[in-house]
Parts: C-alpha cells; sequence; structure tokens
C-alpha cells in the first residue's frame, strides 16, 4: 500500500509496543492477533525499528498481509491484514 | 523414520553467562510468538539460571554445597561472558536493558512460560553440579531428562542449536 492508503487506512485495533524492545512488539502483536477478526486490520506502533522487518516476516510464515509501514516521529507504524 | 522436520526450535545451552542465556531467551520467545515450538535443554551452567533463590535443597555433601556456593543462585545472579568486572557488569546491562524497554529475565521466562516454550533440565548434569530438583524454580513447562531426550526432540526440529 502507498503511504498515502495507509493515512487513511481505519484500524480495528492498534496495538501500542512503543514501551518495549525487541522481541516485545512481537509478543504484542501476537497477543492482540487472537482478538481481531478475519480480514481486520491492525496496527502496530513500535520504537524498535526491527520490528519493521519482523512483523513482514511474522505476517509471510502466517499467511496474514503484511500492509506496510508508517514512519512517525520516533516510531513506526505498523500495519497488517489478518488471514 | 520421519523425514519432515516439524516448525519446532531445540536449543541446548551449556552456558550460563547472563548475555547467552538472554539472547536464547529472546530468540525463543519471538519463535514462539510466530507459532513455532521451542524446546529448550538446560544442563551443565545453564541448570544455574534455573535455581529459585528462595527456594532450599537439603542433604547435600560437601562438594554440592560448595558449588552450591560458588554457583549463581539464580537468573538474576548471572555473570556476563565479556565486561563481567566483578558483577558491576550485568549491573551496568539491566540498567541499560531497563531504560532502553528490554524485558528482564524475569519476565522473559514469564512471558515464555505463557506462550507454551518447554524447558527440559539435564538430570544427569544436574546431579554432577550438586544441584537438586527441590531448588529448580516453578514453570510450567519444566520436566527432567536425559541427553536422549533433547537428541529425539532436536532430530524433529527445524532448527537445532547449541549455545
Amino acid at each position: 500500500m502507498t503511504t498515502e492508503e495507509l493515512k487513511k487506512i481505519t484500524v480495528s485495533k492498534s496495538v501500542d509496543a512503543r514501551g518495549t524492545a525487541c522481541p516485545g512488539p512481537l509478543l504484542e502483536a501476537k497477543k492482540a492477533i487472537g482478538t481481531i477478526g478475519s480480514g481486520d486490520i491492525m496496527e502496530i506502533l513500535s520504537a524498535d525499528e526491527g520490528t519493521k522487518s519482523d512483523i513482514p516476516k511474522w505476517c509471510g510464515k502466517q499467511g496474514h498481509e503484511y500492509l506496510g509501514a508508517l514512519e512517525e516521529n520516533g516510531y513506526f507504524k505498523v500495519y497488517m491484514k489478518k488471514k | 523414520m520421519e523425514n519432515s522436520k516439524e516448525d519446532q526450535l531445540s536449543v541446548a545451552i551449556i552456558s550460563g553467562d547472563m548475555d547467552k542465556i538472554m539472547a536464547v531467551m529472546i530468540i525463543s520467545l519471538a519463535a514462539a510468538a510466530m507459532d513455532t515450538k521451542v524446546k529448550l535443554f538446560f544442563s551443565f551452567w545453564a541448570i544455574g539460571a534455573l535455581r529459585d533463590p528462595k527456594k532450599k535443597a537439603k542433604g547435600k555433601n560437601f562438594i554440592s554445597k560448595m558449588f552450591g556456593m560458588m554457583l549463581p543462585k539464580g537468573k538474576n545472579k548471572l555473570k556476563l561472558s565479556k565486561f563481567n568486572m566483578m558483577g558491576m557488569g550485568p549491573a551496568m546491562m539491566k540498567g541499560l536493558m531497563k531504560q532502553q524497554g528490554v524485558m528482564s529475565l524475569d519476565e522473559m521466562f514469564k512471558q515464555a512460560g505463557e506462550l507454551g516454550v518447554e524447558i527440559t533440565v539435564c538430570e544427569m548434569t544436574m546431579n554432577l553440579m550438586g544441584f537438586k530438583k527441590e531448588e529448580i524454580i516453578d514453570y510450567p513447562h519444566l520436566r527432567y531428562a536425559g541427553a536422549g531426550t533433547f537428541v529425539v526432540d532436536a532430530g524433529e526440529s527445524a532448527m537445532q542449536w547449541m549455545v
């Protein structure tokens, strides 16, 4: 997805994992994925740069759709769609 | 014999260094978060990390008592493999971890328990190091076994490591 599309996206769930370093954001994402339904979009907020590559890898393994990431001031917003 | 490898990570941990055990726990948590089954085999020096400082074991002989005194009493007393500096290194590392939002080893073990990470304590080396079951931490998925268990677990795992 393009940056413009990501900015306009409506999410079902937002996970704020900015207080935790690797592998915290991944663990928080894993816990949150169980609370949303198939086809729902989730965003993960992380200050850990590794999250930007970990989430797409996780999506690839689990069959979720990775949508992209936005860079904010000092953190990242990573978007994914549950399979 | 089954030839396919399972989505499983088996790690034999021999080292009792704080940094190495941390690395194992971080990777194990990442794997468990991705639904990879994780089986950790603690042996030799690593078993010191599984001691519960609040528990006491009775009936130890002289050498076991000496070992018990010299070896770290639990995961919060581990030494760094480098920059240990008589314990200043681990203290500084813990300070940095807290500052940067890295989970403590206590938190990592708690999360590992919740995610179903299995811990196997090597019974033979536990006895060799003079440890007893009564002083090992309470952990939801803990068992005692021998090298054969690791060999079979590792054999069916797509990833097998030794630390």
